[in-house]
């Protein structure tokens, strides 16, 4: 069948056997051309030439040329370079591109680019010259720019300040459609600061300083802060999915699933060059943004030998671009080949390359500024992985940057995956090997752990662990660490797994050294999938989360303060359970800033039963149980790092006592003034009820008797049938007297 | 505190009602059956044959002679307690959702189901209490509820008002005379039915239930509201205890509402309530199903709930109900006593 007109495809047309470029139609095209354009929309001028002479112009415009034709299409006759009357060029020039886009396309590339050292070009529209530089708009004397008068900003680290003298920690509360901020009152309703409707559209986040509280909207993101709660700062990315803070605050990555369209109208803060792009990263300080990113293609990208090759899609790594611990470098991954490591705040590639790394799967910042043995310069670590590539082993890797020294490697073999673990302050990085046999039967995972502040940074291997290990998580600046274990493969099976908690902890030592890392306990037949460290360290919460059948809180103390087993006595922890907990269906826990409580909730987000949330202390004591409807998310503000020197720590350590004598005088005289303030509204709610009751009945009373009615109807309708029944009788009262026989016994007295 | 079971429904069960005296209960449920029982000892006395559809609703008249009972049947239709003999059946367009008797039993309102083209009504008969008399074909009055059909009625003291509680959340009070609507009050969340309306002993002020998940503490002649009982869940029933100042609320996730249905889950409880305080004192658990009605004992030692799950549960206070009072209440006993 002959294709249709309407179905005929170009790949049809092509098998014509006339080539559409041999013929020539120019003729046709000249008299039929449709002026669609008039005007100067096509014309650019390009400033910034070098004086030329007539005979030097030609070369000159040719090389020009070159650089114009880069972006459009021009000819060397649509240049037009006006001279001067000594015969000089007047170092300038007029060019015509054959449409207004491409004209467009070179004032955006070409302007400040290099024409070569000497020179360097400014491009602008013939339109922009004449709009914004025609005789009269311009002012002939120079009037300097009137600079606002500075006005003093909001504190906004106000929030540390606790107007009731308590030091208690702020949070945000999302539910329903409604974002509130509340004081932690413990076991009190939480004190409101703000609360208002709608204020995000699909979350909350506070920056991880504490400083503003961010909310995504379809338009972009919002900072919020101060005491007053206003706008503080303002990023337009149209259609923003998730937000990522550099640890110091002072940059921000937003990421939309959409790739970013630039309308024909223009962006307020985007440009045409952000155009398709799906990262931005932000300076925070000026809310400007730096630079951004497309999205990386991973599903094409070269396949991972070792890596999850269970067909299953990838999730988004997130965070995308991650940033060294002081806000210097921020990078991202290229799965397989390189680490693109950028310079802040130029946002330039770092040596113009990215760091070639075959076959690398992950990598990770330290957390913190390490301080190695011995290395005086500046340096920030990252480390790799790479998986076995042919009969090269895996490798892990520590890298030095900016001088990109690899630190140390470590060779392993029978690799199925590999998870990095820094610890916060960088003192060690556990490597958590998960290994397969020959067969790729059975699996067993290995623990290796480098000690960064030791020199050479040796690598101490923990314990073969046969089991599947789940869950990992260092003691925020301390040396302990918790496991999870599961026998059974994780699958998305309804039963969860059996799993045990196993936790570890350095030998002691003698010195300031850091002994071997040991097995501490392994408690086994639990349902645990989640470690939650206080951020204090010490203590720690092992949950179930994001479980239909269970939902255990186990809160374990390691510096408990009784008896220590025999066992333990050369281990640098003291393992003690200290309460245990069930909140059904939570999804979430978190710890408060200060180590003090523990926040738990069960999110709408993941199910629609019992939503809400609990707060625990940190022995695990239950202080408050609220069920809210669409409860959504509950999160800490987090607080800067503290002022005070290690000294005076420890000094405030040393006094705790009297500092605590102090609280529990206040803690107490607060509570029983709560408690009067409680027992006095009572008394007069009974009060008022009592006097209501009293006014309503002699009202009732009076009316009835008005009406001519008996006081008690009832009673009266009851005397009444009594009457008839028992015409003859007052009343009768039948006794029933019924005996029950409990025990019977018989006694033979002898 | 060790409950009475009465099994003797076959499906969820719809309305419970203690005669004056506290000795006898009657339920009414699905399974078209109305049964009369002896509160101490759960004893049933007999069953009343006759309806031929789900009974919603029953009420005994002051003097426990003559029950009235309503019915998806479309009739509202008396009852001798003693024989069980049919005395009278009144018929209606839809079904009967709701009757009870007025403070002296001369009268009887009966809320009317929206449907089939007919707005929900509320009419009003005439009784004679006495087993052997001629029942009035007539009805006195019917209140045309086009607004927001009525889901529950009631008879306010002296036969002054009747108070309905709407579909959408609003309570009225009409003239029980003349069937004027005197106000409609926004009373709880727009458009979460309230689904039980019962009185206090005087019926000064009465409870309201509502899918909203709070029970509501309302005054008869100006519908002001005294209290509000806030729950986790929607509530079906609320009810008022004698005696002491308490108020019990049943209610639980609906059945179709559950997907996974686990006793937790589903909040099958009745709850009690401070009356005066609104603070939470107490659950009782032990059904299966959502608690369709709780019935507070007049006499005040006891209170029975009815659940979808079939079953009366009928408890009698032990002594810790009695001795619990709060220190200002003490306080107030002592200042009384002197």
């Amino acid at each position: 069948m002959a294709p249709s007109y309407d179905t005929l495809r170009d790949e049809d047309l092509d098998e014509d056997d006339y080539d559409m470029d041999e013929v020539d139609i120019s003729d046709i095209q000249e008299k039929y051309q449709v002026q669609l354009e008039q005007g100067y929309d096509t014309f650019v001028v390009v400033d910034g030439l070098p004086e030329v002479t007539e005979e030097q112009k030609p070369k000159l415009v040719k090389f020009l040329l070159k650089k114009l034709n880069t972006v459009g299409k021009t000819r060397e006759d649509l240049i037009f370079m006006p001279m001067g009357e000594d015969g000089k060029s007047l170092r300038f020039a007029f060019v015509e591109y054959s449409s207004a886009a491409e004209a467009a396309a070179a004032v955006r590339q070409l302007d400040l680019v290099a024409l070569d050292k000497k020179y360097t070009l400014r491009v602008n529209k013939m339109t922009d010259v004449d709009r914004y530089g025609r005789e009269g708009r311009i002012d002939e004397e120079y009037t300097p720019p009137k600079i606002e008068e500075f006005q003093e900003k909001e504190h906004l680290r106000s929030f540390l300040l606790d107007p009731s003298g308590r030091g208690r920690d702020q949070l945000v509360m999302y539910r329903g459609e409604t974002v509130g901020v509340f004081w932690n009152n413990e076991k009190d309703p939480p004190e409101n600061i703000v609360d208002r409707q709608h204020w995000t559209e699909t979350f909350v986040q506070w920056s991880p300083l504490g400083t503003y509280l961010t909310s995504v909207h379809a338009q972009g993101v919002q900072f919020w802060g101060g005491p007053s709660w206003t706008r503080q700062k303002r990023f337009a990315h149209p259609f923003v999915n998730l937000v990522a803070f550099s640890p110091n605050e002072n940059y921000m990555v937003t990421w939309s699933n959409r790739p970013i369209s630039i309308p024909d109208e223009g962006h307020p803060s985007l440009s045409l060059d952000d155009d398709g792009k799906n990262y931005i990263i932000w300076d925070i300080e000026t809310s400007k943004p730096l630079r951004s990113f497309a999205s990386l293609e991973t599903p094409g990208g070269p396949a991972v030998p070792g890596a999850s090759d269970d067909g299953k899609r990838q999730k988004l790594p997130w965070p995308a671009f991650k940033w060294s611990a002081d806000d210097k470098y921020v990078a991202r991954l290229n799965p397989g080949s390189s680490i693109s490591i950028y310079e802040l705040p130029s946002m330039r590639l770092m040596d113009k390359t990215a760091v070639k790394i075959e076959g690398v799967v992950d990598f990770d910042w330290a957390p913190a500024t390490p301080a190695r043995e011995g290395i005086k310069t500046y340096e920030q670590l990252l480390c790799f992985w790479t998986p076995e590539i042919g009969s090269n082993p895996a490798k892990v890797g520590l890298m030095s940057i900016p001088s990109k020294e690899i630190v140390r490697t470590l060779n392993l073999f029978s690799v199925s995956d590999v998870r990095l673990h820094w610890q916060s302050d960088a003192a060690y990085l556990c490597v958590k090997v998960d290994r397969h046999s020959k067969s790729k039967k059975s699996q067993a995972t290995t623990l290796e752990i480098f000690r960064i502040k030791e020199k050479g940074v040796p690598v101490e291997v923990v314990d073969t662990i046969k089991d599947t290990v789940i869950n990992f998580a260092w003691e925020p600046k301390g040396d302990r660490f918790v496991i999870i274990n599961t026998t059974e493969p994780v699958a998305a099976t309804a039963v969860p797994p059996k799993t045990s908690v196993a936790f570890f902890c350095p030998e002691k030592a003698k010195g300031n050294a850091i002994g071997n890392f040991k097995h501490l306990r392994t408690l086994e037949k639990k349902n645990s999938n989640a470690i939650y460290w206080s951020p204090k360290g010490r203590f720690v919460v092992i949950a179930t989360v994001a479980n239909q059948q269970s939902s255990d809180l186990d809160f374990y103390d390691l510096d408990f303060e009784g008896e220590k087993p025999e066992s333990d006595k050369d281990l640098t922890a003291n393992l003690q359970i200290m309460n245990t907990a069930d909140h059904y269906g939570v999804t979430d826990i978190e710890w408060d800033p200060s180590g003090r409580f523990v926040a738990t909730w069960a999110s709408s987000w993941k199910h629609s039963m019992e939503n809400g949330y609990h707060l625990y202390d940190f022995k695990g004591e239950q202080l408050r149980e609220e069920p809210i409807e669409k409860f959504k998310q509950w999160a800490w503000r987090p607080r800067p790092p503290t002022l005070l020197s290690k000294e005076e720590q420890k000094t405030i350590r040393r006094n705790l006592r009297e500092y605590s004598r102090i609280f529990e005088v206040e803690d107490a005289e607060r509570i029983n003034s709560a408690d009067v303030a409680v027992v006095e509204e009572r008394r007069r709610l009974l009060d008022e009820w009592l006097q209501w009751r009293r006014e309503t009945e002699e009202e009732v009373a009076e009316e009835r008797e008005a009406m001519g009615l008996p006081l008690d109807p009832v009673a009266e309708l009851l005397k009444a049938k009594t009457a008839e029944i028992a015409p003859d009788q007052e009343e009768q009262v039948i006794e029933e007297i019924m005996e029950e026989v409990l025990d019977e016994s018989e006694e033979i007295v002898a | 505190m060790r409950p009475i079971l009465l099994a003797g429904h076959e499906r969820a069960l719809a309305q419970i009602k203690y005669n004056v005296d506290g000795d006898l209960i009657f339920s009414v449920s699905k399974d078209q059956q109305i049964c009369a029982w002896f509160a101490h000892n759960g004893e049933r006395l007999g069953t009343y044959h006759g309806h031929q559809g789900a009974i919603w609703t029953v009420d005994v008249d002051p003097t426990s002679t003559i029950i009235a009972s309503g019915s998806a049947d479309n009739t509202i239709r008396l009852w001798d307690i003693k024989s069980g003999k049919c005395l009278k059946t009144w018929e209606f367009p839809t079904a009967v959702k709701r009757v009870e008797f007025n403070e002296d039993g001369t009268k009887l309102l009966g809320v009317t189901e929206k449907r089939m083209g007919h707005l929900g009504t509320i009419v009003v008969l005439d009784v004679v209490v006495d087993v052997n008399a001629e029942q009035n074909d007539e009805k006195v009055l019917t209140i045309v509820c086009d607004e927001s059909k009525a889901t529950v009625a009631g008879w306010s003291y002296l036969s002054k008002y009747i108070i309905a509680g709407h579909e959408d959340g609003s309570v009225s009070q009409y003239d029980a005379k003349t069937g004027d609507l005197n106000f409609n009050i926004a009373i709880h969340e727009l458009d979460s039915a309230i689904t039980d309306l019962q009185w206090a002993p005087d019926r000064t002020y009465f409870i309201t239930a509502s899918k909203d998940k709070t029970a509501k503490l309302i005054t008869a002649d100006d519908l002001r509201v005294l209290k509000t009982y806030v729950s986790d869940t929607p509530l079906n029933s609320a009810t008022i205890t004698p005696k002491k100042d308490f108020v019990v609320l049943g209610g639980g996730q609906a059945a179709m509402d559950v997907t996974r249905t686990s006793a937790r889950q589903g909040k099958f409880e009745a709850r009690f309530y401070h009356k005066i305080f609104e603070d939470e004192i107490g659950r009782v658990r032990g059904h299966f199903g959502p608690l369709n009605y709780v019935a507070a004992d007049p006499t005040g030692k006891g209170y029975a709930s009815g659940s979808e799950d079939g079953y009366v549960r009928v408890h009698q206070f032990d002594k810790g109900y009695y001795d619990f009072v709060y220190e200002v209440e003490r306080e107030r006993q002592r200042e009384l006593a002197i």
